[in-house]
């Protein structure tokens, strides 16, 4: 019917006197990334929360492959292929790759009642997928903590891909990390889009958003500013509609007149 | 410099990076919990040894003796330390072991019950008592630590009224002539590989009383039981689904619950678990000594969670294993009897269980840093 893989329509949000997200409206087609941008406080969490069914929408629908969807918790949304990747991970750094990567959902083997974690075929398949990322885990036994930021916000993301993601919702996966650490996640997320997934990435960052969206959202004070597709929009352009652009011309203007009088 | 170079220059770096990554034997070998109290054990023997070597410490009889203490404090250790991994603490054990040991006590001499009906009573109730720490912690998010110091009191000061009010007496005794036509004390209260003994005393190999019958008469049911348990944790722990979630509720409540691990439901089996073997412990005691004590188990909550500590539990959970905690046990109870065969005065006992946990800590601690140390 619509080959909108995902859309939000008119999503409100209030708690109590506070109006959190008014009328937000959005689309992800398949293959796409849609970047969600906002300042802090814009209201991107409660967005994320009400697309993973944390939170209930108060006003507007959700639809899944054209079919309208109510989530009554996140485990609604995950299994009808929604995953969330938050920013702490949900990863236990004391514990294997492994074991992190197939945590709550073990495979098993063996009779009712003796069931054992198949923990060969676990190790096989967590080392083959983070190969696939281009992550050499030697040993998929190695504690989730010797591994750097990049690696373990990859682990994360192949987990939900792994486990069926259809959409996947990225919750600042960038924010923590190094340059060259951001631009090897950047690059699984395209890579894991262009596999036919629906990609909604959560940043505050535009340089990292600009390259690899497909389209943005712009998020300012719980409205929408619109959805732009990139042949519509400069980066200059999507910089200065975040919040913080304006208030940056402002400081722009503000720090050439102190040099100015500096200088008489 | 020119583009090319740097991207050369940042390959190298990225090889290096995977020579890191490569982890000796030796450094796996480091890293399994369990270790320091593998070491701990293995020198705690060679001190007794050395010291205590010609004493009658290592007879057969001598050390079935340090072995019984050891298994008895071990089968708690390990239901603490699951529960530790599982990122919480159970201080009621203790208090559990003398309720546990009144409830089998008082239905079998004054309500006239069987015993096999009093023990599985005793169960019953812990099962009872382990699902209400349980649910109280996950409920009201309190520290299981604060939660179950009050069952610690509650269920002393219950044990020692209720006792009171029935019997009178803070004790209750005559237990030992009901264990005989009972059709499961003996799984409590019997001696196993008793044959063995017979025949090595035949052999002159152990020691024999005058009378001619073997010192030493068989494996104690605790040691039996602590073996059993120490196995069986184990094995959950380490290839179940189960256990994975126990590691995976310790380490990391809140990330666990959002991939579906359900921690609410591990945590409270834990504190059964917890419950439940401190109950062991008690029927264990209880059927041996042939009565039941108000005041049976007093602090071996501490010492338990002591065990597990030095172990190689963490206090802030999802780490840790079973086999380390049975160590951990193993020292504690070497050295409590060992120190009878030494010239040592005994009231330096503590002093060496405090200084031996300190060691752990600080020890586990370095461990942890090592294992979560980011590149």
């Amino acid at each position: 019917m619509s080959e909108n893989l995902i859309e939000f329509n008119g999503i409100s949000k209030f708690f109590g006197k506070v109006i959190a997200l008014k009328d937000v409206t959005m689309k992800v087609k398949k293959g796409e990334i849609m970047c969600l941008l906002g300042d802090n406080g814009a209201g991107k969490s409660t967005l994320i929360k009400t697309l993973s069914g944390v939170h209930k929408p108060d006003e507007g629908e959700i639809i899944v492959e054209g079919q309208k969807i109510i989530f009554d918790s996140p485990k609604d949304a995950l299994d009808i292929g929604i995953a969330t990747v938050y920013q702490d991970l949900a990863l236990v750094p004391l514990m294997s790759v492994t074991r992190n990567f197939f945590m709550g959902r073990e495979p098993q083997k063996g009779i009712p009642f003796f069931k054992t974690f198949d923990i060969k075929k676990a190790n096989e398949i967590a080392a083959d997928r983070m190969g696939q990322i281009g992550i050499d885990v030697r040993d998929p036994s190695q504690a989730v903590g010797t591994m750097s930021g990049g690696e373990r916000q990859c682990l994360a993301i192949s987990r939900a891909i792994y486990f069926g993601a259809k959409v996947l919702i990225l919750d600042e996966p960038t924010s923590a990390l190094g340059v060259h650490q951001a631009s090897v996640v950047l690059k699984y997320i395209v890579k894991a889009a262009s596999q036919g997934l629906a990609v909604i990435l959560i940043t505050h960052n535009v340089h990292h958003a600009y390259p690899v969206g497909n389209s943005f959202t712009v998020l300012n004070r719980g409205k929408s500013l619109g959805t732009y597709s990139k042949k519509d929009l400069s980066r200059e352009k999507l910089l200065s509609m975040m919040a913080g652009g304006e208030e940056l011309d402002k400081l722009e203007v503000e720090l050439k007149e102190m040099d100015r009088i500096s200088k008489n | 410099m020119s583009e090319k170079s740097k991207s050369i220059s940042a390959k190298k770096q990225s090889t290096n990076d995977e020579r890191l990554k490569k982890v000796s034997n030796l450094k796996v070998l480091l890293n399994r919990p369990e270790l320091g109290a593998l070491g701990g054990s293995i020198l705690v023997f060679i001190f007794f040894g050395i010291v205590a070597g010609d004493t009658g410490m290592f007879s057969a009889y001598g050390a079935l003796n340090f072995l019984d203490v050891s298994a008895n404090l071990g089968i708690i250790a390990i239901a603490a330390a699951m529960l530790m991994i599982g990122g919480e603490f159970d201080l009621s054990i203790g208090s559990m072991i003398g309720f546990a040991g009144i409830c089998i006590a008082i239905p079998a001499i004054y309500w006239g019950w069987p015993l096999w009906m009093s023990i599985l009573f005793a169960f019953a109730m812990a099962v009872l008592v382990g699902y209400f720490n349980g649910i109280l912690v996950v409920r009201t998010g309190l520290p299981s630590f604060i939660v179950t110091l009050a069952m610690l009191f509650i269920l002393r000061g219950a044990t020692l009224a209720i006792t009171r009010l029935i019997t009178g007496r803070t004790q209750v005794p005559g237990l030992r002539v009901l264990i005989e036509d009972d059709p499961i004390a003996w799984l409590f209260a019997t001696d196993t590989f008793k044959w063995l003994f017979t025949w090595l005393g035949s052999m002159k190999l152990i020691e024999l009383r005058t009378d001619g019958t073997p010192l030493a008469t068989g494996i104690p049911p605790s040691v039996i039981w602590f073996v059993a348990l120490t196995i069986f944790a184990t094995w959950i722990l380490m290839k179940t689904r189960y256990g994975n979630w126990i590691f995976a509720s310790g380490g990391d409540k809140v990330g666990a619950t959002n991939v579906g691990v359900p921690v609410g439901r591990v945590k409270i089996s834990l504190f059964i678990g917890t419950a439940c073997a401190a109950t062991l412990f008690a029927c264990i005691q209880v059927l041996d000594a042939g009565s039941a004590d108000t005041m049976r188990g007093t602090l071996k909550e501490l010492e338990a969670i002591a065990a597990a500590v030095v172990g190689g539990c963490l206090l802030t959970g999802g780490y840790g294993s079973a086999i380390g905690a049975a160590f951990g046990a193993l020292i504690f109870g070497t050295v409590s009897m060992g120190i009878f065969y030494t010239d040592v005065d005994t009231d330096w006992f503590k002093v060496f269980l405090g200084a031996m946990m300190l060691i752990a800590v600080v020890f586990n601690n370095y461990i942890r840093r090592k294992v979560t140390e980011s590149k």
